[in-house]
């Protein structure tokens, strides 16, 4: 990294403010005159290709307020790279750099919709999950978070969440009247959303139709806002997870496993081996669910209800799985910063093996359904179309880059949980179509099969069964005692808990979580049981102590089902997290959409859409 | 058995109009499901082969809110979304019916902030609240129990 600093340094010294290494990654503090400047020079000469993420922390005590935080990769060399500008309250302003990165307008619009940082130069300033009623900057540390601006109420008729824009409907379509061959085209508006069929979740789309060519479109997102940044900063770290459950809730535990581990970074931990198998399974489970989903969605949409019911039966068998560890089916909160809630139930992995056979008989009949059908391949084959360059300059990651030639996957190039012990292949389409991404997802979900195979034969092994004859004591009946006082000889034994619905059993507590103090919360039965228990419990729970990372900040990145999902963390030193920042993978897919479909008929919306497998509670947070 | 074994030899039922019109609607619904958060999940698993909606004659979803008769609430709702779920609500043509599904639709869940609005009952009535965070598909499965009970039990309009 130092050799960047050093070209950085030579180029463009007298805007650099600072240069260095933090938590291992590196940080430069770049004057905001110069943030253009900076970021073509890294673009064009040192192949940083990829704004993977650009957002703002708030200091209200600090001047200059605000920092804008951008943060590069190169796909050349690997690196990463992270940009801080600092600026001003009085004059909140940066240069745009949306003409370097198509991505960067969207986040750009973004943070100008949070914090009210103003980016000059950039083409279309208006707010992005928000609507234009709104007042003021919500993730701005001085606007309260439940300060509510309605739109619906009696003297509330007309408001810009249902009225047309796309530059309102390109200034009222009358206007709008081109000449071609002496024929005089009208074009067509159309409002898709955002409660339609093919909208999966809430998006809203205008497109501008020549017949039933898409020649324009525009997209509104927000629609599912539910500041969950906001509430990150407002209660402690373990509080969080109920949270990123609700990001992309296809796949919660991958998102919960995000956010520990960008936790444990700012710690400083590590989790023990078997907890990183565990959630490496986890994650694994949780991506073939989204990928079922996803495909399943599509190909109804395609009207190929059958794929949609088997996959949907399939899924179930993977939620199945999921509840028997977690003890819920969608919303989990399983992952702990240091460790899982939980061990595994006894003879899971007999039944993980059994339910994946049954999927991968469903995907070779979907297969059979689908792969070949004339019908289905009509309509995803050489539709909604990307290019590399341009997938990169969208930001896309996950199965949608792949699509399109590129082997980036974060399990391989940042090894997380282990990954790296295991030998999985990334499948990797060429055309960036549909139909590649259908290919790639499908060819994932066994790629998650052959992962999760291995994970269990390299996982250590878990405690060993100890005989309890005459000595069990059911959680509950524990916590009755010490409700009672009668907690004395309760110290040596070991409480037969529900592993999925009261945390682990002491005995195997150890196993699935770190062995440190400042993190690890105790096994339930000590929480109950014993009076270091409960003091340990309580200086992890109770407001004003809790886990209190020192201050800094880290991003940790993990393959989602979707793509990089990223978790950016400032901790302040207190018990609650500064700010959290997601970077949600289909925020860039949705983002470059209109340049997906440009060109298409309208009817390839329908696939297009499907196959970004855009995630409204990830997009919208 | 059927309904001639049912209902006795004579070929005829006697019923109030009443009675009858309920016992045809509440078989009859067709759901708009207006979905837009991870309870979405569960909805899709509830309406799905496993636990199968369709025995409850509630499966076959309407995208138009003006075929549909049940508005399944399926979901946060935001103060982004609302007026267009008041909308959908508006098109929809009596008698209808409106199911909040999820305890964010019910009261806001746990989401209590800027953006969320604080349960659809703020903003159109609701017949039937089923909670859960996400409601399991046997808790929807009974919430439409309930909804059918009620329109059997409910003066019909006509
Ligand atoms: S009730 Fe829970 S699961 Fe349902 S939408 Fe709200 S947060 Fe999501």
């Amino acid at each position: 990294m130092m050799h960047i600093f050093r070209d950085l340094q030579k180029e463009l010294g007298d805007f650099v403010y600072d240069a260095y290494t933090h938590h291992g990654d590196a940080v430069a503090i770049i004057d905001r005159k110069a943030i253009h400047e900076v970021c073509s020079y890294l673009r064009q000469q040192k192949n940083f290709d990829f704004l993977f993420d650009l957002t703002c922390v708030d200091y209200p005590d600090r001047t200059p307020r605000f920092e804008v935080v951008y943060q590069l990769h190169s796909f050349a060399t690997g690196e990463r790279l992270r940009l801080k500008v600092p600026v001003d309250e009085r004059d909140p302003q940066v240069i745009s750099v949306s003409d370097i990165w198509d991505i960067a307008n969207w986040y750009e619009r973004e943070v100008w919709d949070m914090f009210g940082v103003r980016f000059k130069g950039h083409p279309d300033l208006r707010r992005l999950l928000m609507y234009d009623e709104f007042k003021g900057h919500p993730l701005r540390k001085d606007y309260p978070i439940t300060r509510r601006q309605p739109l619906v109420g009696p003297d509330k008729t007309n408001n810009s969440v249902i009225s047309p824009t796309l530059e309102q409907s390109r200034q009222a379509m009358d206007e709008y009247v081109t000449e071609e061959n002496g024929l005089k085209v009208k074009h067509m508006f159309l409002n898709v959303g955002p409660s339609h069929p093919a909208m999966h979740g809430v998006v809203r789309i205008v497109v501008e139709l020549d017949g039933e060519k898409v020649v324009g479109s525009d997209l509104g997102i927000g629609y599912l806002h539910r500041s969950f940044e906001k509430h990150s900063e407002s209660i402690y770290y373990n509080g969080v997870f109920p949270y990123t459950d609700r990001l992309n809730y296809v796949s919660p535990l991958i998102n919960n496993v995000g956010y520990a581990l960008a936790v444990e970074k700012l710690l400083g931990i590590e989790t023990t081996e078997r907890c990183k198998f565990i959630r490496m399974i986890m994650c694994e489970i949780s991506r073939i669910a989204d990928h079922l989903t996803c495909i399943g969605a599509m190909a109804m949409e395609l009207g190929a209800m059958t794929a949609f019911l088997y996959f949907m039966e399939a899924r179930e068998a993977m939620y199945q799985l999921i509840e028997e560890v977690t003890g819920a089916r969608v919303t989990i909160s399983y992952v702990r910063v240091g460790g899982v809630k939980s061990e595994f139930p006894d003879n899971f992995e007999k039944r993980v093996r059994l339910q994946l056979k049954s999927v991968e008989e469903q995907i070779d009949q979907v297969h059979r359904l689908l792969t070949r059908n004339r019908i289905f391949v009509d309509r995803v084959r050489d539709v909604a179309v990307i290019s590399l360059d341009d997938a990169i300059s969208y930001g896309f990651t996950g199965p949608m880059l792949r699509a399109c030639g590129s082997d980036y996957d974060v399990r391989k190039q940042f090894s997380y949980c282990n990954y790296d012990q295991i030998d999985f292949e990334v499948p990797v389409g060429e055309n960036g179509d549909v139909f590649d991404r259908y290919l790639v997802r499908m060819e994932e979900i066994e790629q998650s099969i052959r992962i999760i195979d291995q994970a269990f034969e390299k996982m250590p092994a878990g405690a060993i069964m100890v005989d309890f004859e005459g000595q069990e004591i059911p959680a509950d009946k524990m916590a009755d005692l010490g409700k009672f006082g009668q907690t004395s000889g309760l110290l040596n034994q070991v409480a037969v808990t529900d592993p999925t619905l009261l945390g682990s059993n002491a005995a195997f507590h150890s196993q699935v979580y770190t062995a440190d103090k400042r993190v690890a919360l105790p096994a339930k039965e000590k929480t109950y049981g014993s009076i270091e228990g409960l003091i340990n419990h309580f200086m992890l729970i109770m407001e004003g102590y809790g886990i209190r990372p020192p201050g800094g900040e880290a991003y940790v990145p993990v393959e989602g089902a979707n793509g990089e999902l990223g978790f950016y963390v400032v901790s302040d030193g207190s018990d609650k997290a500064y700010r959290v920042r997601c970077r949600p993978p289909c925020f860039s897919f949705v983002a470059g959409f209109s340049k997906l479909i440009q060109g298409g008929q309208l009817a390839d919306i329908v696939p297009a859409f499907g196959s970004i497998n855009m995630i409204a509670g990830e997009l919208d947070r | 058995m059927g309904l001639r074994g049912l209902f006795g030899g004579d070929n005829v039922v006697t019923t109030k109009l009443d009675d009858a019109i309920g016992w045809a609607r509440k078989f009859s619904l067709f759901p708009y499901p207006f979905v837009t958060a991870c309870c979405g999940m569960e909805y899709m698993s509830a309406s799905s082969s496993h636990y199968d909606l369709d025995r409850l004659g509630a499966a076959f979803p309407r995208f138009s809110p003006r075929q549909a008769d049940m508005l399944m609430c399926v979901g946060t709702v935001s103060q982004k979304i609302a007026p267009v779920l008041r909308r959908v609500y508006d098109q929809m043509c009596e008698p209808k019916y409106v199911v909040a599904f999820g305890v964010c639709t019910c009261t806001g869940g746990f989401y209590n902030d800027y953006s969320t609005v604080m349960g659809i009952d703020t903003i159109l009535p609701v017949d039937v609240y089923i909670p859960g965070c996400p409601p399991r598909p046997e808790t929807v499965i009974q919430g439409l129990m309930l909804l059918q009970d009620k329109i059997q039990k409910q003066k019909q309009e006509y």
